[in-house]
């Protein structure tokens, strides 16, 4: 079905898109994975934060 | 769980933490179901197999233009109630914009050179749509370049809604103008003007987008709130050692 003299043009719009999703994808899991390790590391060095002592339900700050 | 709940970063992380391996799961079903649909479409009588270029091309070209109506809508939360969560949730979302709009624009050229004979041509459509990715990027860009990000978020949220003014531009250019692009063929008056056979696996595609942009975007604002936890804490150390 992919075959002919527009296939060149089906196959990269594809190709493309899904491009742009793995892309996507790995920028959202390799920072999530870089935030959660530089967090960790402040925390096991004593940092903490305020809200982490009264953990207001109205707190807002993220 | 209220839903004023969600506006604590706290429980917003928690349901994140709950929804995201679902959201995966069913995104991933659909997108399969959605590919297999588009696979077997049949081919259309006037562009032949290139209509198969639409099922990506659609999703990505709707989403280009909700994912900035999304984002003027934390904008006017930034703006109006001063909510941090609305400003992360328009941070995250600039990216995932970005993407869906060069992804329309690529393969919007690449469905165009095979059945209009060029890749690209000055019309209302491709121009109001190369702008839009252009102020996606100018917006991720001024995030950057601020470094207090209640002053970033102010400004962004401004230019969020002065761009707002592309949207409708870009829906109705092809209404409005007279085009290279062709009008539109689902959201219209009078129906759809698509035959079921490939009207059904582009609706498909589309859900599955949709899907997709709320996967990421739910995961990229946890990932933005994690990054302003990152960012206090590292203030409050150099508070505590000067």
């Amino acid at each position: 079905m992919l075959t002919g003299s527009y296939a060149p043009f089906i196959v990269s719009a594809y190709a493309v898109t899904a491009l742009a999703v793995a892309t996507l994808i790995v920028w959202v899991v390799t920072d999530y994975r870089k935030q959660q390790n530089i967090l960790h590391d402040l925390e096991a060095r004593g940092a903490t934060r305020r809200s982490s002592h009264t953990n207001k339900p109205s707190e807002t700050a993220a | 769980m209220a839903l004023i709940d969600l506006a604590n970063p706290t429980r917003f992380l928690a349901l994140t933490a709950r929804l995201l391996p679902w959201l995966i799961g069913v995104t991933a079903l659909l997108m399969l179901a959605g590919l297999q649909q588009a696979y077997m479409a049949p081919d259309d009588y006037q562009q032949g197999a290139t209509v198969k270029i639409m099922f990506v091309h659609v999703p990505n070209a709707w989403l280009s233009m909700f994912v900035w109506i999304v984002m003027t809508a934390a904008a006017l939360g930034t703006l109006v109630w001063r909510h941090p969560l609305a400003d992360v949730a328009a941070k995250a979302a600039a990216p995932l914009g970005a993407a869906f709009t060069f992804v329309a624009l690529v393969t919007g050229s690449l469905w165009g050179r095979p059945t209009w004979g060029t890749y690209w041509e000055w019309d209302a459509r491709m121009t109001s749509v190369l702008i839009l990715f252009l102020m996606y990027l100018g917006l991720i860009a001024l995030w950057r370049a601020v470094e207090d990000p209640s002053r970033a978020a102010r400004a962004a949220a401004i230019l969020t809604l002065v761009g707002a003014i592309n949207i409708p531009i870009i829906k109705f250019s092809v209404d409005w103008w007279n085009t290279l692009h062709q009008p539109a063929s689902l959201i219209r008056s009078g129906g759809a003007a698509i035959h079921p056979t490939i009207l059904i696996p582009l609706l498909i595609m589309a859900l599955a987008f949709s899907l997709l942009f709320l996967t990421l975007h739910l995961a990229a604002m946890r990932n933005e709130i994690l990054r302003r936890r990152v960012r206090t804490l590292q203030m409050m150390q150099a508070a505590g050692r000067a």
